[in-house]
């Protein structure tokens, strides 16, 4: 998962906060909003601190604006606000990777993302990944091998899977190991998971689907 | 709520005893099967793969608030005062509760001497318990008002090492002191005597961690009142126990308590009971007249919802030169925790092995910290972690293969219960062909590696002693185009339960599979099932389900005799018809006009009991091959066979993967996994996934295979099928550390293997 915590370039132009609001900002110019050494040209403080903060996000294709408390998760607000509840919260700390979304592409946890960071980035979540109640191959690929078993960090591992395959479509058994250590899996069924990924892999590599 | 019991032997045998009256059907067993035992993918599994499988922690409710927890951040205080006067402004608050509030006295701990604890107790026992709550629009409302809730301590003396409080002296946990009762001795034979004849005896001490349950949904609930009535959406392994519990603390009828818990996000035993968030939560939702959400946070699950207790643990096993074991006894000491529970399990050690002296002694000490719950087998992989190394020293100073000496004492019959026979045993037969699929002979005869990376084998047995709790009901309903409903309160804790269900219904009823839809854990919708702990869901379920199909299968050929004029003898079901003997046209269930007119056939199954003079219990032998690295004290398992008798594998995949994950629990239990509490503060030192280490992807060995060993047994249930979940994990770690002995040529004792009990092993011996 060496992508994690990757930021996009930075913009270094002076944004305006009406500017900012309604054209979105790189995360990194986000970052530096909401932290306390945020530059002062950016950002004037806000009058009231209970004002939200206005976003706007790019989910599965869909855009939300949104208002949101700075210290707001990417997870909260898809779970809380947009009622996106695939992803799920394991421990909010970063340490199980139930929350795994793709974020331009690349798998991120979103509880270690602030929503506001994650403006102007494609973000999918696992309800992104089929069509309709068509599930995505590697979807599939999880049930045929019963890739799985209470299914609460499954979401997460499918999408740590298909960020894996995106980046490397022909992944070894040992790089499929390391690609998924960054999402826990406590009924312990990696075993049946590395098959899922296995067979999804092929699938996509022989031309089967996608 | 009520004090858990079961980890005690005794108890066992009044499982056997219930049941219900024998109105059963009385079903032969399935000679071949078509549909179970097929590796059919699963009934949910597009829910679980689509992120729309709705679990406790997804429930949103219009107008549902949130509810965050105060507690203490002591190991051991007494509330001296509590000022909510800031938290009851804060934005969103609706409403707090103390140790103040009415509420609070809510008994807690339930036991024959009365209620040890209450819901909010200004008495805390140790750093988590809970002293305050509160319910506000947003989780982070009610995080923030939480936070500004201000609790006077007085600090009391306290003990989190369990050894340091079982001696005398020690600070006390409850007035009482911290031996709930005396230690518990279980004797047959004559052990003084028979260590007198053994020509080789050892002796051992080990310790195994405090392990932490971790399932990744957190424990929590929603609470919603409807004209008097609760409804609770609990995250738990068993909606009916929840019920119990909950209408005694809320006083209710159990009629006015439904518990619903649709998708769960794992348990290992940690929720099999009641938890305070539930009653909070309900407590909450009464007084501000909305649903309330009260949900952990994961620091609070790992402090305060259950443990795999430490235990202490010394055997002493005594054999003759002829390869025979004359004695065994066993000292057990393990840690329950700021309130009683059983915290050892001796069972392996009195019935795992032919022995005729056999003496053990149980202690459960209470410290100031989380109590204890049931994990995964109670007990058992602490027992096995001790009795498996002893036997493979034993075998080694006997000049004796491991495999072959530990075949030379499968028992037939029950030494614990009272020399009953089983209904099948298939330990040899897994020792056995767990060794062939490893090549056991050529692996445990190969030199010692040369070099810093030494490659070992080692194997481990076990058993699992409780055979259930036979009391279940399930209904199937058949529709007249030929698509059925199963009925059972049964939680699918991601064993693949409901799966099972509709591979029964399918193999019975003749419906196909994707045809049945499964009703399950909900006390107010669906029949009494126990709780899915216990290795027990598909051996008490699914004979109810069978039946209930039966029923109604017995139902439709009358129909179908009654309106086609056949004789009900020359019918029967395939897939979805009725098949007339002689006449090679099927006549679907759909074109039957009475099943239409009737709109339903609604068949009932109950569990029978268990047989008469039999014991059912399944057994395992686990073989694993480590590569060791001397310098870094690394341990890798890299090779793994893994042979379970569980009787009738219902479905390789979902079999399977149990195994899979008993074997990866069993590794966290015997590499990485510590509770470490400071001794000098009380608090919990691994508070954290990053401290508390489970294992990951990187851990799982490459190389792993299972053998399913079918005894074929017709007589523990008509389903044929034995437990899985927990003899899946009981050898594992023992395994391990065999082959760690035999990778580096030191024995160690203490669980988790660390780099650093490797290296400081290596170093006391005398170098690397």
């Amino acid at each position: 998962m060496s992508d994690r915590g990757k930021k996009g370039p930075r913009e270094e132009q002076p944004v305006s906060r009406r500017g900012f609001l309604t054209t979105l900002s790189t995360s990194a110019a986000a970052v530096a909003v909401v932290g306390a050494a945020a530059p002062a040209a950016a950002d004037p403080p806000r009058k009231d601190e209970s004002e939200p903060t206005r976003i706007v996000l790019n989910v599965n294709g869909r855009k939300y604006r949104l208002g949101v408390e700075p210290r707001e998760t990417l997870i909260s607000v898809l779970r809380e606000r947009l009622g996106l509840i695939g992803a799920k919260p394991g421990c909010e700390r970063g340490e199980c990777g139930a929350c795994t979304v793709l974020l331009d592409g690349a798998t991120r946890y979103s509880c270690m993302t602030l929503a506001v960071e994650a403006q102007d980035k494609v973000i999918t979540t696992i309800e992104g990944l089929a069509q309709g109640e068509e599930l995505s191959d590697l979807q599939k690929a999880f049930i045929h091998e019963d890739g799985y078993q209470c299914g609460f960090c499954t979401p997460g591992q499918v999408l740590a899977a298909e960020g894996l395959l995106r980046k490397n479509p022909k992944p070894s058994l040992d790089e499929i190991r390391l690609g998924m250590s960054g999402n826990l899996c406590r009924c312990g069924a990696y075993g049946h998971i590395f098959k899922a990924v296995q067979k999804a892999a092929s699938t996509r590599t022989s031309g089967g689907a996608q | 709520m009520r004090e858990p019991n079961m980890y005690s032997s005794e108890s066992l045998d009044a499982e056997l005893a219930s049941g219900y009256a024998p109105d059963v059907m009385d079903l032969p067993p399935w000679d071949k099967t078509t549909v179970v035992g097929a590796p059919v993918p699963r009934v949910d599994g597009h829910d679980r793969v689509g992120g729309t499988a709705v679990y406790t922690r997804d429930v949103a409710l219009p107008g549902m608030l949130h509810c965050a927890v105060v507690r203490s951040p002591h190991a051991h205080a007494k509330v001296k005062k509590v000022d909510i006067s800031a938290a009851k402004a804060m934005p969103g608050v609706h409403a707090i509760i103390t140790v103040d509030s009415p509420e609070a006295k809510i008994p807690w701990i339930l036991t024959g001497r009365g209620a040890l604890s209450q819901l909010l107790d200004p008495h805390c026992r140790y750093e988590g318990e809970e002293v305050a709550a509160v319910a506000a629009e947003t989780p982070l409302q009610a995080a923030d008002a939480a936070r500004a809730v201000v609790v006077e301590y007085e600090q009391l003396p306290m003990v989190v090492d369990y050894e340091a409080a079982a001696k005398p002296g020690a600070p006390k946990v409850h007035d009482a002191g911290n031996l709930p009762s005396p230690p518990r001795t279980s004797q047959r034979g004559d052990v003084q005597a028979a260590f007198a004849t053994a020509d080789v005896i050892v002796e051992r001490t080990f310790h195994t961690p405090c392990e932490l349950h971790v399932p990744l949904e957190v424990h929590g609930s929603v609470a919603q009142w409807d004209s008097g009535k609760l409804v609770v959406w609990d995250s738990t392994q068993g909606v009916y126990a929840v019920r119990d519990s909950l209408a005694i603390a809320l006083k209710l009828p159990l009629s006015s308590v439904r518990v619903v818990s649709h998708y769960m996000g794992g348990g290992f035993g940690a929720k099999l009971e009641l938890g305070k968030f539930t009653v909070i939560a309900a407590v909450l939702a009464r007084i501000t007249g909305r649903a309330v959400k009260c949900v952990l946070t994961r620091e609070e699950q790992l402090r305060c919802v259950g443990n795999r207790p430490a235990n202490t643990i010394t055997i002493k096993a005594g054999a003759r030169k002829d390869g025979t074991l004359v004695a065994l006894e066993g000292n057990f000491l393990g840690a329950s925790g700021a309130y009683p529970t059983g915290a050892t399990s001796a069972y392996l050690l009195q019935d795992l092995y032919t022995c005729p002296n056999v003496r053990v002694t149980e202690t459960s000490v209470l410290i100031n910290a989380g109590q204890a719950r049931a994990f995964r087998a109670p007990g058992y992989p602490q027992a096995a972690w001790a009795l498996e190394q002893v036997m493979d020293e034993l075998a080694a100073k006997l000049k004796l293969d491991p495999v072959e000496f530990r075949l030379r004492h499968v028992p037939t019959v029950s030494q614990v219960r009272s020399g009953q026979p089983y209904s099948s045993t298939g330990l040899a037969v897994c020792l056995r062909a767990g060794a062939e699929k490893f090549g056991w002979a050529e692996a445990s005869k190969r030199p010692m590696t040369k070099g810093h990376v030494k490659r070992g084998v080692g194997l481990a047995a076990g058993m699992w002693g409780y055979a259930g709790a036979p009391s279940a009901t399930a209904l199937v309903k058949l529709y007249p185009d030929g698509s059925a409903n199963v009925n059972s309160g049964a939680a699918d804790i991601g064993t693949g339960t409901k799966t099972v269900f509709a591979q029964v219904v399918a193999e019975e009823l003749g419906v196909p599979v994707e045809k049945v839809r499964i009703e399950y854990a909900d006390t107010a919708t669906t029949q009494f099932a126990p709780g899915s702990g216990g290795s027990q869901t598909v051996l008490v379920n699914t004979p109810a389900v069978r039946a209930a199909a039966a029923d109604v299968k017995n139902q439709l050929l009358a129909l179908a005799a009654d309106e086609l004029k056949k004789d009900i003898a020359t019918l029967s079901v395939k897939h979805g018809a009725i098949v007339i003997a002689g006449d090679s046209k099927p006549v679907p269930f759909s074109a039957l006009r009475s099943l239409g007119q009737r709109q339903q056939l609604v068949g009932v199954g109950r569990r029978a009991p268990h047989p008469a003079g039999k014991v059912a219990l399944p057994f395992a032998a686990h073989f694993a091959e480590v590569e060791v690295n001397t310098r870094t004290g690394e341990v890798r398992v890299i090779r793994y066979v893994a042979a379970q008798d569980s009787g009738r594998m219902m479905n390789p995949l979902t079999f399977e993967n149990q195994v899979l994950g008993g074997v990866t629990m069993g590794i966290g239990f015997g590499l990485t996994e510590n509770r470490v509490m400071d001794r000098q503060t009380g608090k919990l030192a691994s508070g954290s996934w990053h401290d508390y280490k489970i294992p990951t992807a990187m851990d799982f060995p490459t190389d792993f295979q299972f053998v399913a060993v079918d005894p074929h047994d017709t007589e523990c249930n008509s389903v044929g099928c034995k437990g899985l979940g927990e003899p899946a994990t009981i050898p594992a770690a023992a395994a391990i550390a065999n082959a760690v002995c035999d990778a580096i040529g030191v024995r160690i004792f203490d669980a988790p293997i660390t780099p650093a009990s490797i290296v400081n092993a290596l170093a006391s011996k005398g170098g690397r």
